[in-house]
């Protein structure tokens, strides 16, 4: 028996690898094409026009070497794979510094902001969808329900100015971007500081976030709340507060866990845009950058990351389930 | 078996006249439709009895628990009277009586929360030293064994659901028991054994009311039977009356009699078309 779960989760974990390096390949060749086929010419976007046109034919050609323009694609990116696996990641063209320093320091920007936002969107998301699937109809759900349809059809980036301008220019409660103050030397910024800067990008992610998975949370609340085994728990005179506590939080906790790690992805996303707007120095911002810069070797890496994030987060769904669900932890994985 | 008990308590629980039950429907837009699905329903239920209603699957008979207990889906309404101990049952002592003096039992362990243990479930997550006797006194009456307190709904095995299943009555100081088709899928000889214990219930004075389409098993174990057709309640009648068909007095009762295996094989060519 022992044996014979050992073995499950051998193989549990060598089907996962596998597919996890086959995604990542899948990932890496798809931004590959798609940075080939990007109409934005390197030299233009990161020279200029006018410079370009002062310089002599053996410069333009060495920069076009830099960039990687006219290369071989196949030996570029076998050429890229190969600088990836040693462990660098490569060297960043606009940054000229291993990608994978680059990274690590916009990492630790961007997870700060998104672990709260992520934290918060799931905690507040079940509660009010929670709220909202117990209380079907009633004005509570409606609000809830009619908060979430708008937000959930606001782009994010509209809402993160929106912020801006309420808290950053009119209320001056928030500055309005970057993540430390300016002319402050690093070591001098203090926590508070840091705080202050990251509340609104914080907010306006989290706030988008929490729409999606109080919806979701809502129809799974509506389902339970249907269930025979709801009914039946309100034949035997629960209801109210003890009805939700006994029998909807638990099983909505389920489908809840589900959500939050697949809401892992919607984050990073909205990460992207959000940064954009607040000058936020993260991982998402450097996506653009290097996507606007023909920083291959950059948006690769943060692609993979990216890919890497959302690959953990459902796995970590996937088992968290077999976890927390007794069918599955009990029947065991191979029956 | 039934003849020794017939009216022990005779304390009438439950009266119900002229129940009516109809559903509303949006069918394409905004067209409302209205359809009624109990058109007039009448019975009694005593302390100390076992009273069946039977009526063919999907006859609307399980409104009836829901009409009672307050339960009826949002898009039903409902008309009629229903008494219970002789006052009228209003939705406040719906809310104040269920799961305490008037309890469900369900068919199947769907009805159970697949996701808290077999115990608390019963206790309905109570925790106090007298609920704990309870539940351990009622599993040494079941022969259920300690351990299924700890079980989930999913590990049951299929004897022990039934069992189970009324313990979340018997936990309760039910005056009226109300079992929704408790024995589905079982044969006659495993039915009846759990319809003894229903009928240690109404023993203990509870009047027990079985909802069921198995008129085998209620004229083996119930006190009266009320028969219950197109909506409405057509017949009632003892269980002896079923020995012969002339006993009976509606023709629908009638057909039902005759459908019956033992004595359909002898009638073949009468009851071909109920």
């Amino acid at each position: 028996m022992k044996n014979k779960t050992t073995g499950n989760r051998i193989a549990f974990i060598i089907r996962k690898l596998l597919r996890l390096a086959l995604l990542l390949f899948v990932t890496s060749i798809t931004s590959f094409v798609l940075m080939k086929a990007s109409p934005i010419d390197p030299l233009q976007a990161n020279v200029g026009q006018s410079a370009l046109g002062t310089m002599s034919i053996e410069q333009i050609a060495r920069l076009q070497a830099y960039w990687g323009v006219g290369g071989n694609p196949v030996k570029q990116y076998l050429g890229w794979a190969a600088d990836f696996v040693r462990g660098d990641m490569g060297m960043s063209l606009l940054y000229h510094q291993a990608v994978s320093e680059v990274i690590a320091v916009r990492l630790q920007n961007s997870l700060v902001l998104m672990v709260t936002a992520w934290l918060l969107s799931g905690v507040l998301g079940l509660a009010l969808g929670a709220a909202a699937g117990m209380n079907r109809g009633r004005w509570i759900d409606r609000g809830i329900k009619g908060y979430c349809l708008v937000i959930s059809s606001t782009p994010a980036y509209w809402l993160a100015m929106l912020l801006l301008i309420v808290f950053g220019v009119w209320l001056k409660t928030f500055p309005v971007g970057l993540s430390v103050p300016i002319g402050v030397a690093a070591a001098d910024v203090t926590f508070t500081e840091r705080v202050q800067h990251f509340v609104l990008p914080a907010l306006a992610l989290s706030i988008t976030g929490i729409a999606g998975i109080a919806l979701h949370t809502r129809e799974k609340m509506i389902e339970i709340t249907e269930s025979e085994y709801m009914l039946f728990a309100r034949a035997r005179g629960e209801k109210g507060w003890r009805l939700f506590w006994n029998h909807g939080f638990r099983n909505v906790l389920l489908p809840a866990i589900t959500l939050q790690f697949a809401s892992i992805s919607e984050i990073f996303g909205g990460s992207v845009l959000v940064e954009q707007v607040f000058s936020y120095p993260g991982l998402g911002q450097a996506a653009v950058a290097a996507g606007l810069g023909s920083d291959m070797p950059l948006l690769m890496a943060v692609t993979i990351v990216s890919a890497l994030f959302v690959f953990g987060g459902n796995m970590i769904a996937d088992v968290l389930y077999g976890i927390v669900d007794p069918r599955i932890r009990k029947g065991g994985v191979g029956q | 078996m039934s003849e020794k008990r017939v009216n022990k308590g005779n304390n009438i629980i439950l009266k119900i006249e002229n129940l009516q039950i109809s559903f509303t429907q949006y069918e394409r837009g905004l067209k409302q439709r209205t359809f009624q699905t109990v058109k007039g329903m009448d019975l009694e239920v005593s302390s100390g009895e076992l009273t069946a209603v039977i009526g063919a699957s999907g006859s609307g008979k399980s409104l009836l628990a829901h009409a009672v207990m307050g339960l009826l889906p949002y898009n039903a309404s409902m008309s009629g009277e229903m008494y219970y101990c002789g006052e009228k049952l209003t939705k406040m002592r719906q809310e104040k009586l269920r799961g305490n003096e008037i309890v469900l039992v369900p068919q199947s362990l769907a009805y159970l929360d697949p996701l808290m243990k077999i115990g608390r479930q019963i206790k309905k997550n109570r925790k106090d030293e007298k609920i704990n006797q309870r539940l351990a006194d009622i599993f040494s009456r079941y022969h259920l064994k300690e351990e299924v307190a700890k079980q989930y709904p999913f590990e049951l095995s299929g004897g022990m659901n039934r069992r189970i299943l009324i313990s979340t009555a018997m936990i309760e100081n039910p005056r009226l028991v109300i079992a929704d088709e408790p024995t589905p899928g079982l044969d006659l000889k495993s039915a009846k054994r759990v319809m003894e214990h229903f009928r240690e219930l109404a023993d203990m004075g509870a009047g027990v009311l079985l909802i069921t389409h198995d008129l085998r098993l209620a004229i083996e174990t119930a006190d009266r039977i009320i028969v219950f057709h197109d909506g409405r309640t057509i017949d009632e009648a003892v269980p002896t009356d079923f020995q012969a068909e002339n006993t009976l007095k509606h023709a629908y009762t009638k057909a039902l009699w005759r459908a019956m295996p033992k004595n359909g094989f002898a009638n073949e060519s009468k009851n071909t078309d109920i």
